[in-house]
C-alpha cells in the first residue's frame, strides 16, 4: 500500500511540474527553472511508472525455450528457382552482369570529386610576395621600432588582414641573440625576424611565447620552436621549423617581404618536399 | 479498434507474440537502454535547435543582448547559436540538454560495450551484433565531432583545425582528401553546411538503421543471461515485456531524459560566448575537446616529432596518432570476437554469459584497453594537468610518455592475477566450475539441490 501512495504522489509531483513548465515559459522564461520543472516533470513520471513495475507488478518469471537459429536443412538446400533455370547457369551473362554493374558504381562515384579542388600549388603558397608590406591586424604598416623587444606581433600582407594561410609572426630581439645562418641570417633587418604563425604540426596558431627562453609555444599540443635558432622544434610532436618569412625593409623604412616562405607552411603532407605537383 | 486494424494488417498475433518477449533481468542489461533513450532525448532537442540554428559562415555584425560581443563580427552560424541561446525561450536549456546529452550517449554506449565485451556476450551467435555496435559507437563518436563544430566557435574551429590536419596528413591521398573534405584549403567557408547535413540528416539516417538492425537481431537472437538456477544455454528465463518490462524501460527512459534536464537547467555547458567566435589566427588555452576525443588529442600530444621521409616522401607526425592508432585500435575492438574464438578454440555458441573472473585473459586485455585509453585521455588534458599541480606541461608530457607503456600492462598484469585468483578461490569452495545451490531440510541439514 506504500508503494502505492508513493506512485501516487509520484504522479501528482510530475502533472504539478507540468503545469509550472508551462506558467515558467509564459511568463518569460527562466534555464534553470525550465530544466528543474521539466526534470521534476519527466522525473516524477519515470519513477512513479518504475516503482509500479517494480514493487506493485507481480509478473511470474518464465521460461522459454530457444529457437535453433541455423535454418532447416531442406530449406538451405534446394534451389530458389524450383523448377526453373538457375540464374549462375548462364555464367557468361552473370559475369557481364557485374562487371557492368561495377562500372556503373565507380561512374557513380566519380561526382564526388566535385566536392573539392585538387589542391595544385595552392598548399605551397600564401598571399606574400616579394614587397608586401607587414600590417598589424588592425592594418597599420609596421616599422621595426613599432615592435616592442620580446613582444609578438601577428602580421598580415597588406591587404590580406585575417589570412589564415599568410599569418605571421615578427619579434625585434636585442642585438646579437639571433644565431641563423646562411640566408636567413640575411632576413633579420634590425634584429626583426618573421615566422609563419601555423603551427607545423596540426596547424593551430602558435599563439603563445615565452620571452625569457625566447620560445613560440603552440597552445594546441605544445610544440615549442626556438626563435633565436630559426624556430626548429625543441619540444613537442612538431618535427619542423616554422617557416622563416624573408624581411627586408622598403625607402620608407616599413617592414616588407623579401618573397613567398620558403617552404610550405602549416601541418606536414606527403609530398611537401617535392615540390612536383602541377 | 484492435480488430479493425488486425482485419486489414493481420499483425494482432505479431503483436502479442512480441509482448510475450521473455527478458532476463539485470541492471547491467539496462546500459543499453540508457543509450537507445539519450539517442531519443537526442533527437526531440536536435530538431528543436536546428529550426533555429544558420549553417552559414557569411559574415554579420552581433548585435543582440550579449554586450561583450555586440559590434563583434561574426558567422552567421555563431551568431544564430547566440540568439538561439539568449533570445530564444527554452533555446538555452534545449541545447545545454542537447550538448549533455551528446555526452551521456558517448558514455552510455561505452559502457554497455564493457559490459558486453567483459560478460562475453559477443561470442557466437551475437558477433554481428558486436559489429553493429562498434559501427554505433563510431557513428556517435562522428556525431560528436560534426556537433560540436556547427556554433563555429573558437574552440570548436580548433577542433576541426586538428581534424583537417590529420586527413591531410594521410600518405599519398591527404591533401586530396582534405579538399574534397572541406571543399579546399582551412579554413573553407563551405565546410559549416557540409557539417550540418552530416550532423541532421546522414549520420543520424545510420544510427537509426544501425539502431534498428541492433535490436531486430537481439529480438531474434534472444537475450543471453547469467548462469543461476534454471537457466540453460538452451532457455531464456525473466520476465514478460509486457507490462512488467515495458514499465521498467519507459520509467527509465522518462528517468534518463529527466536527469538530462536537470543537467541542461543547471549546468552550463560549452558556453561559447565565452570562448569567442571562430578566427583562424586566434586559439585558446588551454584547450579542451569533449571528453571522448580526448583520448585521440592525447595521442596527438604524446607523439615524439618523429616524422620520417623517404625519397622525398613524407610521413607527416600527425599521421600516426590520429589516423593510423584509431584505426587500428578500432579494428581489433570490431574483430575481438573473432579473434577471441580463434585463440582459445571456441566456436560454439553462447547464451549464458561470463563473469569477468571466468576469463582471466579477456578481462586483462579489456583492463589493459581501458587504461591505454585513459591514460591517454589525461594525456589531452596535460596542459590543464600542468597548471592544477604546477609542474611544466614537458614534465607531465614525459611522465606519460613513459605511463602509456606501464600502465596498461601493469592494469592488465594485475587485472589478469586478481581474476585469476577469484575464479580459483570459487573453484576450491565449489570445487567445479558451475556453482551449487544448498538447501537446508527441516532437520537443520543441509542438501544440494538439483
Amino acid at each position: 500500500m506504500k508503494a502505492e501512495r508513493g506512485v501516487q504522489l509520484a504522479f501528482v509531483l510530475s502533472t504539478l511540474s507540468s503545469i509550472g513548465l508551462v506558467i515558467v515559459y509564459v511568463r518569460g522564461g527562466d534555464p534553470q527553472l525550465e530544466g528543474l520543472l521539466l526534470g521534476a516533470a519527466l522525473g516524477g513520471l519515470g519513477i512513479g511508472i518504475a516503482v509500479w513495475a517494480t514493487r506493485l507488478m507481480h509478473s511470474p518469471e518464465v521460461t522459454e525455450d530457444r529457437e535453433i537459429l541455423v535454418s532447416p536443412a531442406e530449406d538451405a538446400a534446394g534451389p530458389l528457382e524450383g523448377e526453373g533455370e538457375a540464374v549462375t547457369r548462364r555464367s557468361a551473362l552473370v559475369r557481364m552482369l557485374i562487371g557492368a554493374g561495377g562500372t556503373l558504381t565507380a561512374a557513380l562515384a566519380i561526382p564526388t570529386l566535385s566536392l573539392g579542388p585538387t589542391p595544385g600549388s595552392s598548399l605551397r603558397q600564401t598571399k606574400w610576395t616579394a614587397g608586401t608590406r607587414l600590417v598589424s591586424a588592425a592594418g597599420r604598416a609596421l616599422r621595426p621600432a613599432d615592435i616592442p623587444f620580446e613582444a609578438v606581433i601577428t602580421a598580415f600582407p597588406e591587404d590580406e588582414v585575417g589570412s589564415a594561410d599568410s599569418q605571421t609572426v615578427v619579434l625585434r630581439l636585442r642585438s646579437g641573440l639571433l644565431q641563423l645562418e646562411g640566408r636567413a641570417a640575411t632576413w633579420t633587418p634590425e634584429d626583426c625576424v618573421a615566422y609563419s604563425k601555423i603551427c607545423t604540426h596540426a596547424g593551430c596558431p602558435v599563439g603563445l611565447y615565452r620571452s625569457a627562453a625566447h620560445e613560440l609555444l603552440c597552445p594546441c599540443h605544445q610544440s615549442t620552436f626556438d626563435v633565436l635558432r630559426g624556430a626548429v622544434p625543441v619540444f613537442g610532436p612538431a618535427a619542423r621549423a616554422l617557416p622563416q618569412l624573408p624581411l627586408g625593409l622598403d625607402d620608407e623604412g616599413y617592414l616588407v617581404a623579401l618573397g613567398d616562405f620558403p617552404e610550405p607552411v602549416g601541418p606536414s603532407f606527403w609530398n611537401l618536399e617535392r615540390g612536383d605537383d602541377e | 479498434m484492435i480488430g479493425w486494424i488486425d482485419s486489414r494488417l493481420g499483425v494482432d498475433s505479431w503483436a502479442r507474440k512480441a509482448l510475450r518477449k521473455v527478458f532476463p533481468d539485470h541492471w547491467s542489461f539496462l546500459l543499453g537502454e540508457i543509450a537507445l533513450f539519450t539517442f531519443i532525448v537526442l533527437v526531440a532537442t536536435g530538431v528543436f535547435l536546428t529550426l533555429f540554428y544558420r549553417p552559414d559562415a557569411t559574415p554579420v555584425v552581433y548585435e543582440g543582448p550579449y554586450a561583450p560581443l555586440r559590434g563583434r563580427e561574426v558567422s552567421a552560424a555563431y551568431e544564430s547559436v547566440l540568439r538561439l541561446s539568449f533570445e530564444v525561450r527554452a533555446g538555452l536549456v534545449m541545447r545545454q540538454i542537447h550538448h549533455w546529452a551528446a555526452l551521456v550517449f558517448v558514455a552510455s554506449i561505452v559502457v554497455h560495450a564493457a559490459r558486453v565485451f567483459f560478460t562475453g556476450a559477443f561470442r557466437r551467435p551475437r558477433e554481428i551484433n558486436w559489429l553493429v555496435g562498434v559501427g554505433l559507437l563510431v557513428m556517435a563518436l562522428m556525431m560528436g565531432f560534426t556537433g560540436y563544430s556547427l556554433p563555429d566557435d573558437l574552440l570548436s574551429g580548433t577542433g576541426l583545425r586538428i581534424g583537417y590536419s590529420a586527413i591531410i596528413s594521410i600518405p599519398f591521398l591527404g591533401p586530396y582528401l582534405a579538399y574534397l573534405a572541406f571543399g579546399g584549403e582551412f579554413p573553407s567557408e563551405g565546410v559549416i553546411s557540409r557539417l550540418f547535413v552530416m550532423h541532421v540528416m546522414l549520420f543520424p539516417a545510420i544510427i537509426i538503421g544501425l539502431i534498428s538492425a541492433h535490436l531486430a537481431i537481439l529480438v531474434r537472437q534472444k537475450h543471453a543471461q547469467f548462469a543461476a538456477a534454471g537457466r540453460t544455454e538452451r532457455n531464456v528465463v525473466g520476465k514478460r515485456l509486457w507490462p512488467s518490462q515495458v514499465f521498467k524501460s519507459t520509467g527509465l527512459m522518462l528517468i534518463t531524459a529527466a536527469v538530462l534536464a536537470v543537467m541542461g537547467g543547471l549546468v552550463q555547458i560549452n558556453a561559447i560566448w565565452e570562448y569567442g567566435p571562430f578566427d583562424a589566427t586566434t586559439v585558446s588555452s588551454p584547450a579542451q575537446p569533449d571528453w571522448y576525443m580526448g583520448w585521440l588529442e592525447g595521442a596527438i600530444r604524446l607523439w615524439p616529432p618523429f616524422e620520417p621521409s623517404f625519397f622525398g616522401i613524407t610521413l607527416p607526425a600527425m599521421f600516426i596518432p590520429s589516423v593510423l592508432l584509431p584505426g587500428i585500435f578500432f579494428t581489433l575492438f570490431a574483430l575481438w570476437p573473432f579473434v577471441e574464438a580463434r585463440a582459445i578454440k571456441d566456436h560454439e555458441e553462447h547464451h549464458l554469459l561470463d563473469r569477468p573472473r571466468d576469463v582471466p585473459f579477456r578481462t586483462a586485455v579489456g583492463a589493459g584497453g581501458l587504461a591505454f585509453v585513459t591514460v591517454l585521455t589525461l594525456a589531452g588534458g596535460n596542459d590543464v594537468l600542468a597548471l592544477m599541480f604546477n609542474v611544466p606541461v614537458e614534465s607531465v608530457t614525459w611522465f606519460l610518455r613513459v605511463a602509456i607503456f606501464v600502465v596498461p600492462a601493469a592494469v592488465a598484469g594485475v587485472t589478469y592475477r586478481i581474476a585469476l585468483e577469484l575464479r580459483d578461490g570459487d573453484r576450491r569452495v565449489f570445487g567445479r566450475k558451475k556453482a551449487i545451490f544448498l538447501e537446508r531440510g527441516p532437520s537443520g541439514g543441509y542438501d544440494e539441490k538439483p
